[in-house]
This record gives structure tokens, sequence and C-alpha cells, in this order.
């Protein structure tokens, strides 16, 4: 592997940086059952870094111990150079990391254009009181943020729904928008949780287009689990990959895809 | 008028006419586009400003007299600035069609010798630089979207903005020689080249002079009493003369405001917000819109149902006639005020055309009950023949003289005549200079005298005036027993029903017509949701029993109206099938103005042509699609085949 102590230049001519979250011999149980055993990562800034497995190898787990979601009950994160204890969901997002779902979680009766409002809740300052009132910061800041907003509508192309109730929306559109909230917030760590699921070719491919585009953009590092092998490949710079709960390869996609381990995890070993 | 004289002496290109209307209408708005959620406008005096700092830039760049400037991408204001910038330079532009693939492109920028292409966003540059290795003579590609485009090699790329910026900057160096080329353009400069989307074979590229935009802009524009005060909004290809003609010419000469839709998508929420006053639309436009209203319609509750239907019946009946001034008696016009109140008044916002004062459908033959509608609620729709080679207008209907079936009288300053053939010929101060590269396509298509053939078979009604089309000249043809054969007149008909997209009519040479057919996937599948019939695909609801039923008893309605015409009665339909696919441009079956290609149709789906002649009622075919991003597949599928019954006597004559 190369050295990477310093941070890498990928083959596109990205400049990836130092290390921005570090899991440390992760291990994580549900009662009896271990869901993660063992696991040590790391995720460096500016990076696309996938976690593949198959079903129940452990990956959403790993997303939520990342996420501050679940702590392990054995192991260490590190983020930005400290050791991260346990937090509130609030906290996680003032650290700047946000996340979209496997099983989309927006607010169905609400326009797309508010749903992604909610993703600055925590970059508002005005209180409650001031903005009831809606006057002076209050209203000044909800045009900041609308613009703010309105420059990810537009970057994620979806315009023409900007006033459509999130409910009325097919699925390919809904993770799109779920994806303009976790932008919204403007994350540092954007840890994206199947976001092809259940997406057509076209719909996989503008995905990957947007995806791309926010790294290159915005220069977030984005952490992101998938099924499908072909846009994982093409996408990440790293992979992890998982099978019951263990890390079974790390590396880039070609050395991940050359690994035996991995190959009998997916294929099955031959029996001849 | 003052400014008809002087449009003689010193406006003779376009950059002078913007120069004027900066110099007129300085603080008026000219050009709006809404973004990031708001429509942001520019002032004349602005976008005179804005077109002279991308002129300076492209001067910069070594733009030279007589290069050719593709333009590929979306209305937006900077792309259609590039393109008088690009005229200020001496060179000529040549707006694309953004949604053609690479190969396509490939051809028109290789034909054109296109030295500098500037686009829309990434994904216009991608397909450039996919054939870049093909056409040496590119030398610069500017694009507008700088989203993307960080890691591409910029050695001969550059962002509009930052071409703009350094045109500003290099203002002293090359100010001089900018004012020296704009000096120069007359009224014989080419204007903009512009590629027919080709019904048959390569696409050909029409040269079209000043003169035929300056005078052709003018005169329409007096036709129709436009304004500086009127609003237009530019949402066709800017590759189709039309968007040429209505976002530049007439918008340069009268001075009014050129909108641009966020994008495509939002195009009908734009609409509504702008609410035009000069407004043109493919019938399609016009047919989607009706058939919302109307699925709308069955959706809503039962007072409003009842309200709706009561006043589009006195609509229908008294609308068309007020709107033409003709007599109609007081209780009529009381009734039909009401309902406007009621009903035609939200409609009309509703749909965003409130503020219509003049509107245009042409390009295909529109339905006469979607015509109808539309007039009977108010809106001064007409309808207007043309084409590229005539910079747009060849006949168009005056207030007052509107009809389904005619395409109304020659355009000002244009005479037709009818060849002893039925082909209708124009001669008009609009008439193109020639087709780039191509004297045998100029000479046999513009004859010595300026007469141009436009392929299409007419007549002059008697006693109006007024032009009728029949059908392409080329596709009138004759059957096996030597009767008329006019496949368009026959599709045109059956396309008037809201359930058919498309169909294909065949029968030249042949003993009998028989007939593709393809389904608007929005209204049949309403009716199927109506009626529950479950399907999965476009390919079951085509191929569902019931959807064949339907479709039969409107071939056979069509061949009862098609029989009471003596001279095309032959054309009445005997079999038919409906297709398993949408036809497609991207699988060059339509073109890009979605116009079917016979020859194309006729060459790919030989396996069912045949079968249709053969008697057998179903068919097993393999068809080869094209996906958006340039992949193929194959669709498999058996078709079934149905006869439909026609008009008696016509067997007979046709067994004999």
């Amino acid at each position: 592997m190369k050295d990477m102590t310093e941070g890498y230049t990928t083959a596109d001519g990205r400049r990836i940086g130092p290390v921005l979250m570090e899991m440390k011999n992760i291990t994580l149980r549900f009662g009896g059952v271990k869901a993660i055993t063992d696991i040590s990562f790391d995720i460096r800034e500016g990076e696309i870094r996938a976690i593949i497995g198959p079903n129940g190898a452990g990956k959403s787990s790993m997303l939520n111990v990342i996420s501050g979601f679940y702590v392990p009950q054995e192991g260490e994160v590190w983020f930005k150079g400290y050791r991260r204890g346990p937090m509130r969901p609030y906290q996680v997002a003032r650290l700047g990391i946000s996340r979209t779902f496997q099983n989309i979680a927006l607010f169905d009766g609400m326009s797309v254009l508010d749903n992604i409002m909610t993703g600055r809740l925590t970059l508002m300052k005005s209180g409650l009181l001031n903005q009831a009132l809606w006057w002076g910061r209050a209203e000044r800041e909800e045009t900041e943020h609308r613009e703010k907003v309105e420059k990810i509508i537009d970057f994620l192309e979806i315009q023409a729904i900007r006033k459509t109730p999130v409910g009325r929306l097919p699925y390919g559109l809904k993770k799109r928008v779920e994806l303009a909230r976790a932008l919204a917030a403007e994350p540092k760590l954007l840890l994206l949780d199947e976001p092809m699921a259940g997406m057509n070719v076209e719909e996989k491919e503008d995905m990957s287009r947007f995806i791309l585009d926010v790294n290159d953009e915005f220069g977030t590092t984005i952490v992101l689990i998938e099924h499908d092998m072909g846009v994982v490949m093409d996408l990440s710079d790293r992979v992890v990959v998982m099978d019951y709960g263990k890390k079974i390869g790390d590396g880039t996609p070609d050395e991940v895809r050359s690994n035996p381990d991995v190959i009998n995890a997916y294929l099955g070993v031959a029996h001849d | 008028m003052e400014r008809q004289t002087a449009a003689g002496a010193d406006l003779q290109s376009i950059p002078a006419l913007l120069a004027r209307n900066a110099a007129t209408w300085g603080a008026l708005p000219a050009y709006r586009e809404k973004e990031f959620g708001i429509w942001q406008s520019w002032t004349w005096a602005e976008t005179q400003a804005e077109v002279r700092a991308m002129a300076l830039g492209f001067l910069t760049l070594g733009m030279e007299r007589g290069d050719h400037v593709a333009i590929i991408g979306r209305n937006r204001p900077s792309l259609y600035w590039s393109m008088i910038a690009a005229q200020m330079c001496g060179a000529v532009p040549v707006p694309l069609y953004q949604d053609a693939v690479a190969e396509e492109m490939a051809y028109v920028l290789d034909h054109c010798g296109a030295r500098f292409v500037v686009t829309g966003d990434q994904e216009q540059v991608d397909k450039v630089l996919e054939v870049q290795d093909r056409l040496p003579g590119i030398r610069h590609i500017v694009y507008l979207d700088k989203r993307g485009m960080r890691k591409y090699d910029h050695s001969r790329m550059n962002a509009l903005a930052d071409v703009a910026a350094e045109g500003r900057a290099a203002h002293h160096r090359v100010g001089a020689e900018l004012d020296r080329r704009i000096g120069e353009l007359t009224f014989d400069h080419p204007c903009v080249m512009l590629y027919t989307s080709g019904t048959t074979g390569k696409p050909k590229g029409v040269v079209l002079s000043n003169r035929n935009i300056i005078v052709t802009s003018k005169n329409s524009s007096e036709f129709d009493r436009l304004t500086h005060s009127d609003e237009v909004l530019a949402y066709l290809p800017m590759a189709w003369v039309g968007d040429f003609i209505f976002s530049i010419g007439q918008a340069m000469w009268t001075g009014f405001t050129v909108n641009c839709p966020e994008n495509a998508a939002t195009m009908m929420t734009d609409l509504r917000e702008i609410g035009p006053t000069y407004f043109f639309a493919p019938p399609r436009v016009f047919e989607g819109q009706l058939t919302n209203v109307m699925i709308r319609m069955e959706d809503a509750g039962r007072i409003k149902k009842r309200m709706f239907d009561h006043f589009m019946a006195v609509a229908r009946r008294v609308g068309p006639a007020i709107l033409d001034g003709k007599p109609v008696s007081w209780v009529d016009r009381l009734r039909y005020r009401l309902g406007d109140i009621m009903v035609y008044g939200p409609l009309k916002n509703t749909l965003g055309y409130s503020r219509i004062r003049v509107g245009y459908t042409a390009g295909e033959a529109i339905g006469p009950e979607i015509f109808d509608f539309y007039r009977a609620l108010g809106i001064n729709l007409k309808q207007l023949y043309g084409q590229t080679e005539a910079s747009v207008f060849i006949t168009q209907q005056p207030d007052g003289e509107v009809r389904s079936d005619t395409v109304g009288v020659p355009s000002p300053g244009v005479e037709v005549r009818i060849a002893e053939s039925g082909e209708v010929f124009y001669r008009s101060p609009g008439t193109f200079v020639e087709y780039f590269k191509n004297p045998e396509s100029t000479a046999s298509t513009k004859d010595a005298e300026g007469w141009v053939a436009t392929g299409d078979a007419g007549f002059f009604e008697e006693g109006t005036g007024h032009l009728r089309i029949i059908d392409r000249a080329k596709d009138v043809g004759r059957m096996a027993d030597g009767r008329l054969f006019a496949p368009k007149y026959v599709e045109n008909k059956l396309k008037f029903y809201p359930n058919i997209l498309e169909a294909v009519v065949f029968g030249s040479g042949r003993d009998m017509c028989t007939a593709f057919i393809n389904i608007d996937l929005a209204a049949v599948g309403n009716w199927a949701e109506r009626n529950n019939i479950a399907y999965a695909s476009y390919q079951e609801l085509a191929g569902h029993p019931k959807v064949y039923e339907m479709i039969q008893g409107h071939v056979e309605e069509v061949n009862r109206s098609v029989a009471a015409d003596p001279m095309l009665a032959g054309c009445q339909i005997h079999r038919f099938l409906i297709l398993h696919k949408e036809l497609d441009a991207d699988d060059g079956e339509l073109t890009r103005t979605r116009k079917v290609r016979r020859n194309i149709i006729a060459e790919k789906f030989a396996d069912l042509i045949e079968a249709l002649y053969t008697g057998k009622d179903q068919i097993y075919t393999e068809t080869e699609v094209t996906y958006e991003d340039g992949r193929k597949g194959f669709i498999k599928a058996t078709l079934t085949i149905r006869d439909a019954a026609v008009v008696a006597d016509e067997q007979r004559m046709a067994a004999e």
C-alpha cells in the first residue's frame, strides 16, 4: 500500500488530506450478538470511502457508530484529532456530520424546500420568539439560509419540485431530497446509507454524478454504504469490506477486487 | 415610423439593433432568467455591456471574421448573448440541438468547421470532447456552468464568465478592433446558420443573412403589432429557427422581454409566473395541457365538474365568435362574461395564458377540438406555416380569420404559388442565402428567380385565399391501383385522439393502407387506471386487448371520416398494430422536432410491415433501442395485428 501518513493524490488528480476520523478496534454488541468485531480503519479528508459487504455484514451498524448513534462497547473513535465520547444528535450535527438513511426519513407533509430548510436548523441563531415575530434578525437569517438552500436545489437539479410535498414524490427524487437536506447542514463528513438502493440505471448514474460533484465542489468527505459493486468501484477512493461483522479487506478498489477473501465472501468458495 | 426609415441605413445587424435598444430602452428589462428560485433580470443597457464584454473576450481568444461558433445548451440569456457577441466579431453563430448525441453533433461541428464551441454545461462539454479528436478545427471550448469542470484540462477551455472578464480587461487593446468589426456588418453578412433537422438524409446548414432575419422580424412584428412591452418565454430549442426569430430577431427589433425558464422541467410553472403576451408552442404542448386539464377535471368534485362542462359548452358555442369580433347576442355575451369569471379566467391563469395577446402554433397539424378549446377560452391562438429556409414565415393567420384547417394567408412580403404537382413554392425577403457547402442542394431547392420549393403539397382555398397543406409532396403517393395516398392526412386525423401519440401509415404502391399506432402513455394510462386495468410496463399496456379495442374504435371512426372525401377514400386503414415502444428521436425514428422519419421506420420495422400485408395476426419482433446515455439494448415483443372495418363500397373497389 501507498504511504498515506500525510495524504495522497488520486489517479484523477484530487488531493486527499490527512486523517479526519479514525476507528480503533471497534466492537459493537447487541446483548449477546456481536454486530461488529474488532474493526479498525481511517477516513481521510476529501475522500470517498465506501463500506461494502453482504447482507447482515454490519455495514449500517458501522455507519451508526461513525455517526455516534451507537456507542461501541470496545474501541475508540477519533475525530479531528480528539477522542470522541457519547454524544447527542445535535452535537453530532454541530461537529459537521450529516447523513441520509437507507429508508428515507423525510417529513412527508412538508414541501421539498421546507424539508431542506430543516437541514439548516443547527446553523440558525435567532431564537424561537424572534422567529415567531418574524422581525429583524430572523427575517435576515431566513433570507440567507434560503439562498444557501436554493444553491443546493440548483446543484441537485430539483428546481421543478421545490414546492411539491415530499410525500408525492417518486422514490428516486426523495433520495435526492434527502441528500439535499444532508448537504444543507454544510457537513464536513457526509454519511450515505445505500444512496442508490432501488434505483434504475439512469437514477443511479445521476446520483453517482451528484456524489462526485459534491465531493469535488464542496470538498466534502463522504462515507457510503452500497450494494451495487459497479457503482462502489467507480466512485470510491478506498473501500472497507466487511463480512459477519469483521473487516476482511481495506484498500483501493483494485486492491479490494483482487483480495481472495473478498472474492470468497462475494462469490463463495469454489468446491471442485 | 421613424424606426423603419432608419432600418435601411444603419440597423443592418443584430449588434446594431442591440445598440439602438440599449440607447432607447436602456433601463427596461431585456432578458430574464429564473435562477435560485428568483427571476433575475438584465436591462437592455446591461445586456449591451455584457454582450460587448463577451465579444471582447472572444477577440482575445482569436475569433476571426467568418469563423463558425457552435452554441449548445438550453435557453439561457448568456447563450443568446454569446451568439450576438460572435456576430460582433464578424463570426457566424451555429446553434445546435442540445439533446443530440455526440455522433450527431460531430457531423454538424465538422460540416460547419466550428472553431469555437460555447456550451451550457459539463454534459455538453463531455459530448464535444468525446468527438474532438476527429475535429481538429475546434480551437477553444467555452462553457457557461462551472460545475464539475474544475478537473478538466483548461489549456483550450474556459468559462464564459472568465472570457467576458478577460474581455473587459482587454478593452483598450481590442476595443477599437471590435468597433471596426461591428461597423463592417451589413444586411448581406450571414446572421446565423441553422441546421435543418433533416427528415431525409444528413442535416443541411441553412445560411440566413442579416437581411433575412431583420426584415422578416420587422414584417412579422408589425403584422401582430408587437411592441417593446410584450413578454415571451424562450423554451424551445435554440437550434430551431423559430426560437432564433422570436428570442433574437423579433426581440431585437421590437425590444420585448425574453424570459428563460429555470430548466426544462419547470417550464410550466415558469410559464404561469411570467404570463407571456406573445407565445409560441408546437401542437403537442397545447395537446398535453388540454389532456392534463381534462384528466384533472375527471377527478374534480361534481359541482365543479358540472360548472366546467356547462360553461365550456357556452364557450365552444360563442367564444371563437366573440374573439373574432363577430356579432353575438347580448344574452350569450353575458353568459360568456359570467363563464369568464367562474371558469375561463381561473383556468387561463392556471395555464399561464391570462395575458396572451398573440399565440401561435405550427410544425404539425393541430386537432380542431384542441384548437377550438383554446380559442373558446378567449386565447388568440393562430396557425402559421413556415420553414427554416424562409426564416420561419410563409403564411400566417391574421386576427379574425382563424381556422384550424388552414395555415393562413401569405405573410407580409411573401409571394406564394402552387406548382402543377401541387407543391407549394414561395419567394420572400426571408428566403435563405444558401445551404452551406452544398451548392447542389441549394440549386435544387431555390431557383434562379428565388422561388423555393417547400416540399409540401397544398392548395389555396377558394373564396378565403387561405392556404391548406395536405402532406409532404414526396409522401403524397399513389396506391397500387392509382388512387391518391396521403399518409400524413390520415395520421393527423388519428393523432387528434388523445390516446394516440403517433401514427405511421403505409400504403404507397400497395393495394391497401395499414398503420402503426403509438399510444399516449399519459392518456391511456389514466384511462386504464379508471377502468381497473393493471399493467406493469408501456409494452404491456400497448398490447392489452382492451387498449386494442379502444384504438380499433378510433381507427374505424377515422376510416369513416376519410371515406367521406372521395379523393382520399383509398387511404382507409385496413389493418393496424400497436407498437411496443414509443418512437424516439434517440433511435432515429423521429427527428429532433418529433417528425416521423418514414424511411427509417420502414427499414427498421420491415418485419412488422410485412406481417401487416401477409395476413398474420401475430408477429414476434426484436427492436434495438438506444438509451439516453448512448448505450443500446433490445426489446422483444409479440405484437397483435388487427383488422379494422372500412366503409363498405370501398372494400368492393379495393377488391376489384
